[in-house]
């Protein structure tokens, strides 16, 4: 890899032991994927993945240490992923306990950690980081160090910003240095397609249904998306965001999707169009019966399949404002429907503290309360990670949380019947 | 017994029983219960994966086509190496994964464990190893099968 003198400098210890080691860590890296070069991180801030004080991950709260010690600072300010504990969010005694005692008994510590690096903003947790209420969104082109699977894909797809699907760790290092190795989605060729996905369903998908399939078709491919912006439109809008968000968010973790195109929607395939298709580009058609398949082969890991929900998580990847809004909507007017007060499963929406205290200005905040819903910042991933927690029988639309979890899998429509109404 | 060529992304040799998936690995699924509750043995938790699903991985020759699921994967293999609980190579059928190939490097630049890795193993190799072969592994890339 051709090196500037800086960067040679660097890597030679010049400027310590311990930056000479996260520049050698960058070059390995991209060396494996034949980089040619460091490229300068562009974008004003990072997004990190690691927002747990897990009393088991000391390796990286060791390794973060040596970084403070050595005076390594990040060049970005940056956000992080959620944080996994909130008192909003109803757990037993017990559960408190493990939370606090045994699992995240390192939060307040890796906390303390994150400020002295570069930490944007006390409450700068979400893994949405890219929504406006927050404020680190990257412009189109940019050359990012980010990690967060879900963020990552966003940035990439929606925003047309660069960025490889980095991990932890490594997500840090490119802010430190202030660059990245040169290889992947953030080179022309690396962000053509592979695949050509065409959408032949009936009504319109269900964003974590067909990002579920996709992602489990094509893994870490680019696909190009074909006949969604019949359902979508061809106006990014709030709407067509909040779709790509949780869409993207299922290609990602049920595959390893950092990017996607599509058709006549997202920027790169507007400007684009069909010249994003790699040559020998194989197809994909996604069927009504395609979905369904997928669907009913979810395993459903609770010991008693009919057992009675305990709680509903929506919001992984974290909601939007307008979700927000549209779910109060949606909840109000099936509560008045089948005649109950409030929702009949404990529930929690989720979303990142800024759009969370956006939300809290508007009238909808009080008509959601009385729905009996309870609004969080946490992360649903985090908290669900434990014994106790993997017991309880959970319900959620999110493909991303039924991928890492032992909860359950149900559509939005269902899930609004067994909040509204009782059973499926 | 077969031998196959690939290439050395972190190096060194070993001997170890294989661990066959014929799809993707997801790091953050499969090792997470195992890094929080303590199991040695590394039992894959991922649910989604009935070839690994239950299985121990530390100490063996994991079998792979890439990594998938969270970019806190480099870094949960980071902890793995670490911890002792790592497999004790992991050998790709196509080219790693920006994820696994970070945590195979912060593994070399930040610790002290040794876990060979060898990409690029074409899909024959996968198609040929099973779980319980005996798997050699050498500093040249060279994995023999048996």
């Amino acid at each position: 890899m051709e090196l500037t003198l800086e960067q040679k400098a660097i890597l030679n210890g010049e400027k310590g032991e311990t930056l000479a080691k996260v520049m050698k860590t960058l070059v390995m890296y991209g060396e494996a994927f034949d980089a040619t070069k460091m490229v300068p991180v562009t974008s004003n801030y990072n997004h990190l993945v690691t927002s747990f004080g897990l009393g088991v991950m000391d390796p990286v709260y060791e390794l973060m240490d040596t970084l403070l010690k050595e005076g390594v600072r990040s060049s970005q300010k940056f956000t992080v992923d959620p944080r996994p504990l909130d008192p909003n969010v109803p757990k037993g005694f017990l559960q408190n306990l493990v939370f606090k005692r045994f699992m995240y008994n390192k939060q307040e510590f890796y906390e303390k950690q994150l400020e002295a690096l570069g930490l944007l903003e006390k409450d700068a947790f979400t893994c949405t980081c890219y929504m406006s209420e927050v404020g680190n969104k990257p412009e189109y082109g940019e050359v990012l160090s980010w990690s967060e699977s879900s963020a990552v894909v966003y940035a990439n797809s929606v925003l047309g910003a660069r960025c490889n699907r980095n991990s932890g760790i490594i997500d840090i290092m490119g802010s430190i240095v202030g660059c990245v190795p040169y290889f992947g989605l953030l080179t022309d060729e690396g962000r053509k397609a592979d695949w050509i996905i065409r959408i032949e369903t009936t009504r319109k998908p269900e964003a974590q249904l067909l990002g579920s399939a996709i992602g489990m078709k094509v893994m870490e491919d680019v696909p190009y998306v074909i006949g969604l912006d019949r359902w979508l439109g061809n106006e990014l809008n709030e709407e067509a965001c909040t779709y790509l968000k949780d869409f993207g968010a299922a290609t990602a973790s049920n595959g390893a999707v950092g990017l996607y195109h599509i058709d006549g929607l997202t920027p790169e395939a507007r400007k684009l169009g069909t010249k994003l298709l790699k040559k020998d580009a194989k197809e994909y058609v996604i069927t009504d019966e395609v979905l369904q398949e997928v669907y009913d082969n979810y395993p459903i890991v609770w010991k008693n399949k009919d057992a009675k929900p305990r709680l509903c998580f929506m919001g992984c990847p974290h909601m939007s404002l307008q979700q927000l809004k549209d779910w109060t909507d949606t909840i109000e007017k099936n509560l008045r429907k089948y005649g109950n007060p409030q929702v009949l499963i404990p529930t929690v929406f989720t979303a990142a503290p800024a759009v969370i205290r956006e939300f809290k200005k508007t009238d909808y905040y009080p008509r959601l309360e009385k729905t009996g819903i309870i609004l969080s910042y946490i992360c649903p991933l985090m908290y669900m990670n434990n014994p106790l927690c993997a017991k309880m029988p959970v319900i959620t639309s999110s493909n991303k949380l039924r991928t890492y979890t032992t909860s359950r899998y149900y559509t939005d429509e269902e899930i609004v019947m067994q909040l509204c109404k009782g059973g499926r | 017994m077969k031998e196959f060529k690939g290439r050395v992304v972190t190096p060194g040799t070993c001997t170890a029983e294989a661990v066959v998936t014929h799809q993707g690995f997801n790091t953050l699924a499969s090792l997470q219960k195992a890094l929080q509750f303590g199991d040695k043995t590394a039992k894959v938790n991922d649910q989604n994966n009935p070839d690994l699903f239950g299985k121990p991985i530390a100490g063996k020759a994991l079998c792979l086509p890439q990594t998938i699921g969270s970019t806190t994967g480099g870094l949960v293999l980071y902890c793995a190496c670490k911890m002792e609980r790592n497999p004790r190579c992991m050998l790709f059928g196509n080219r790693i994964d920006s994820l696994a190939c970070a945590g195979a490097v912060l593994a070399s630049v930040w610790s002290d464990a040794e876990m060979p890795v060898i990409d690029e193993l074409g899909d024959g190799f996968l198609d040929y190893v099973k779980d319980g072969m005996k798997i050699t592994i050498k500093e040249d890339g060279t994995v023999i099968v048996e």
